[in-house]
């Protein structure tokens, strides 16, 4: 799936990385605890979440993920948008709960564990 | 490379902001060294999880990477409280992070069973008031 196809799916504003619309992602997670994704993620490029602060960024890049979604609403910080550009990662945004922007994705085909969906 | 390259950085206990500044800046050396992707990220989460637990838990320290022909090892030492039972420590859900660290998104109790899960050895020395000292390695 695209990313841009992402953006369309979930209605989301691109907050940074309008140049990464037409890269590719083949799986993604999401949750709002950073000690979850660092111990069971493996291989998923996109990260939705609700939890602002930098360590989100941070985790993402230690997982090499490339596209970060925030969901519920919540706005990124400058600083965190300017450590996730330094890095190479996209920033969306949307009001959809975690839960909804999930199923969204999933549905259209954005895997999350290997699994097929 | 037969020589040992060796990184320090001294990581600030004050701001929780800026933890896990070392581990980035590792990652980037270790990109530049030609290290495998798979390797860097094994060192690099190992390595985030110490320095994030340095900043909770015990007000910053010092970490040391040192990448040898055959393995990086990562040496994490702080003067924090120290931890009394690192059986129970290492139990996965085991925490003794607060409540605020937790609604950061840390403090799930997963970070020395990660670090011990991403690399090939660790070991912890730690004593009660003085201070806990970590090595892990990653064979190359």
């Amino acid at each position: 799936m695209k990313i841009g196809t992402i953006r369309d799916l979930l209605e989301a504003t691109v907050i940074c990385g309008e140049d990464m619309l037409d890269n590719e992602v083949h799986s993604a997670c999401g949750s709002d605890m950073m000690s979850d994704v660092l111990a069971y993620v493996k291989d998923q490029a996109v990260l939705l979440t609700g939890l602002v602060n930098s360590q989100v960024i941070r985790t993402a890049e230690m997982m090499d993920m490339v596209c970060l979604v925030f969901v519920r609403g919540k706005k990124p910080t400058q600083e965190m948008i300017d450590l996730a550009s330094d890095s190479g990662m996209a920033i969306l945004a949307t009001d959809m709960r975690l839960y909804e922007a999930c199923g969204k994705l999933y549905v259209n085909g954005l895997v999350g564990n290997g699994r097929k969906a | 490379m037969s020589e040992s390259l060796i990184f320090h950085f001294d990581v600030d206990g004050e701001d929780f902001t800026s933890a896990g500044q070392a581990s980035v800046q590792v990652k980037k050396n270790l990109r530049r060294l030609g290290i495998s992707p798979e390797i860097i990220r094994q060192v690099s989460i190992a390595m985030y999880e110490g320095e994030i637990n340095m900043v909770i838990h015990a007000g910053g320290g010092e970490a040391d990477v040192v990448v040898s022909e055959d393995k990086i090892e990562i040496i994490l030492a702080d003067k924090g409280p120290g931890i009394a039972d690192i059986d129970l420590a290492m139990q996965e859900g085991f925490s003794t992070a607060t409540d605020s660290v937790r609604s950061l998104g840390f403090g799930a109790g997963m970070g020395l069973p990660n670090m011990k899960r991403y690399t090939d050895e660790m070991t912890i020395d730690s004593v009660v008031g003085e201070g806990t000292t970590i090595r892990m390695v990653v064979n190359l």
